[in-house]
């Protein structure tokens, strides 16, 4: 059987099939490159990253939970500058698309961020907007439509290359920020980030985490994902890339049927190096046993 | 290219207290240097999705060993496989202890369950004379104490002084550092013992590698879950225990409450 069309485009942008490495769990691509060749990828997200380098927090940062995990990475990354000349060379070597996350403590720094982002070799830039908006009291951007309205708009401005803005699910209803960041000029939406959390070390009486709270991923987070990727998908126009909890090319072509275009693998990566490519190997398996042509056939087909 | 390994378990029991010896047969002789881990899948449809990284022991031909403590449900699981059933690792992973080639004598120093990858050390470099002292809780924690004996001289501490003699690991390093003459001090244990090791180490230039310990995610360097803290200039930066170590010369560790 001859494979059918695996090709997805999002923005303008052509990716090769439809699995993309989340952002933070793949570094930049060069630990998992000793495993398999990250040219099999759609894509590739980056670690997050600021106008300056950062330290990030303090460990511990990883705590395991049921069926998922926390961290409390903090941005730890060696800024944009160090990223354009040390690591997207040769990541930009690579034929596969590269999406520059990038975060900031306030608009200011998320504009700085589309400016360089926009003058390099990356393809897309997908804007990060979880991160505690300082001058607000350091309540996340993502958290509310007017804040996610406002940083989006005064990156798009200066933003030349396609933007796909990253929402959070720490929100009351995800319409409303998905809503507010296509109205401010996004070109594409993916989801979910992390959902805050915490873990307990009872017998010390302690927080694992140093940073007492952290971001829940992983196969626990999945149904809250798959219902705020159906819920996104169905309120803008723009593409949405849906996220969380993907372990199983089952599992990601479920986030499809629900009006994802593309998807993103992020802790399953540390569950088993290979999860990517074993991913896409059995999306293709699937698609031939059930005669689907072209994956983007699978789309938004949730029949309810 | 970096593989996974389907290691086929040859036994798994208990060795002391809470402790296990897992043997694998590693399919071939695996590239290991001693210090570095294995990234050890928990069996099953546990819901535990984090490998546990655990130390190299052994490794003898195409055989690996691990010896664990019982901690949580990952290594109580760990703890029921059987012989014959297959175990999916990841590794030998990280940057181990690394013996110069001037060295021809030296003290290893282990805590507890930190004792296990010194084995492998002690073990591969047969032509360095060295001075192993290990510290246990009590004597139902001790574990390949014979196995030590075989590749230098053993001194032995319990806090208790239910074998050995009653004291620490490290008390018995501080003592031997005024009359021998070590070119380099290896060492792995908890953290109490690493600050104890590093005050005793202070003043001195021997040179002393620490394996360090941290909750890891991923285990090769992607994700920044595991890090330390290592002098850089006048201040700190964060390495990753999983990929930069687990080994690192003491001095430049920093060591938080
Ligand atoms: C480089 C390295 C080498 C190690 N070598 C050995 C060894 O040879 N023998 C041995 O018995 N133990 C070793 N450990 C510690 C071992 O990894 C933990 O005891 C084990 O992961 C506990 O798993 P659990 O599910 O039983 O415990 P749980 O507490 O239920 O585990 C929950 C989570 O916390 C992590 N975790 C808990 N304690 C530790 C710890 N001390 N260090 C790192 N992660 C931890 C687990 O990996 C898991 O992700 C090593 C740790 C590191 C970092
Ligand atoms: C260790 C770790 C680090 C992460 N770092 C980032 C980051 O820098 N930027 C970002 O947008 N998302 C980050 N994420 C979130 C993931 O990209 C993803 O949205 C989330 O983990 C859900 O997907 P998953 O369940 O497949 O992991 C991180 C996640 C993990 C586990
Ligand atoms: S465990 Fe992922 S960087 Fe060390």
């Amino acid at each position: 059987m001859t494979d059918g069309n695996m090709k997805v485009n999002i923005a303008g942008v052509e990716f090769k099939n439809p699995v993309i490495a989340a952002s933070g769990t793949f570094g930049f691509g060069r630990e998992y490159g000793e495993y398999y060749d990250i040219a099999c990828l759609g894509g590739i997200s980056v670690k997050g990253l600021t106008p300056e380098p950062r330290a990030g927090n303090a460990a511990p940062r990883v705590a395991e939970t049921p069926s998922g995990m926390l961290n409390s990475v903090g941005l730890q990354n060696p800024g944009i500058d160090a990223f354009l000349a040390q690591e997207l060379p040769a990541l930009r070597a690579k034929d596969v698309v590269i999406l520059a996350n990038a975060a900031g403590r306030s608009v200011d720094e998320y504009v700085y961020m589309a400016r360089r982002l926009s003058d390099s070799a990356v393809d897309m830039i997908e804007l990060n907007i979880s991160c505690p908006n300082v001058k607000q009291g350091g309540v996340a951007f993502g958290a509310l439509p007017q804040s996610v309205y406002d940083v989006v708009s005064a990156v798009r401005k200066v933003c030349t290359k396609p933007l796909m803005v990253k929402l959070s699910p720490n929100t009351a209803d995800i319409t409303l920020t998905a809503r507010a960041a296509e109205d401010a000029g996004a070109d594409a939406l993916s989801l979910i980030n992390t959902l805050t959390g915490m873990a307990i070390d009872l017998d010390r009486r302690r927080p694992i985490l140093a940073n007492v709270t952290g971001g829940l991923s992983g196969p626990a987070v999945k149904p809250v994902a798959l219902r705020m990727v159906y819920q996104a998908a169905h309120a803008v126009r723009i593409p949405v890339v849906g996220m969380g909890g993907i372990m199983t090319a089952r599992d990601a072509l479920e986030f499809l049927v629900c009006g994802a275009r593309a998807i993103m693998v992020g802790t399953a990566n540390f569950s088993d190096p290979f999860a990517c490519p074993r991913i896409i190997e059995g999306i293709k398996d699937y698609c031939a046993q059930h005669h689907i042509a072209d994956i983007n056939a699978l789309v938004n087909t949730l029949a309810v | 290219m970096k593989e996974l390994t389907l290691a086929t378990v040859l036994s798994n029991r208990r060795i002391a207290q809470g402790i296990y010896q897992m043997r694998l047969d590693w399919g071939k002789a695996p590239a290991a240097q001693p210090g570095q881990y294995v990234h050890v899948k928990i069996p099953g449809d546990s819901g535990r999705i984090l490998r546990r990284p655990i130390s190299i022991c052994r490794v003898e031909g195409q055989v690996l060993t691990l010896v664990y403590q019982l901690v949580g449900e990952g290594t109580r699981l760990l703890s029921l496989v059987s012989p014959g059933q297959r175990l999916d690792c990841m590794g030998p992973l990280g940057r181990g202890f690394v013996v110069e080639e001037t060295v021809n004598r030296a003290a290893v120093v282990g805590g507890g369950i930190g004792a296990a990858p010194l084995l492998e050390l002690v073990a591969a470099y047969p032509h360095v004379a060295f001075d192993i002292f290990l510290g246990f809780r009590t004597a139902e924690l001790a574990y390949d104490v014979a196995e030590f004996k075989r590749y230098g001289t053993v001194h032995l501490y319990t806090d208790d002084g239910s074998l050995g003699q009653k004291g620490f690991a490290t008390q018995g390093l501080k003592q031997a550092l005024e009359a021998a003459d070590y070119q380099a001090v290896y060492a792995c244990g908890p953290q109490p013992m690493l600050k104890s090791l590093q005050r005793a180490m202070q003043g001195s230039d021997i040179p002393c590698y620490a394996s360090l310990e941290e909750r890891m995610a991923c285990g090769v360097g992607a994700c920044l879950g595991c890090v330390c803290k290592i002098k850089a200039g006048d201040g700190w930066q964060h390495q990753r225990v999983c990929a930069d170590g687990p080994v690192f010369p003491l001095s430049e560790v920093i060591l938080d409450d």
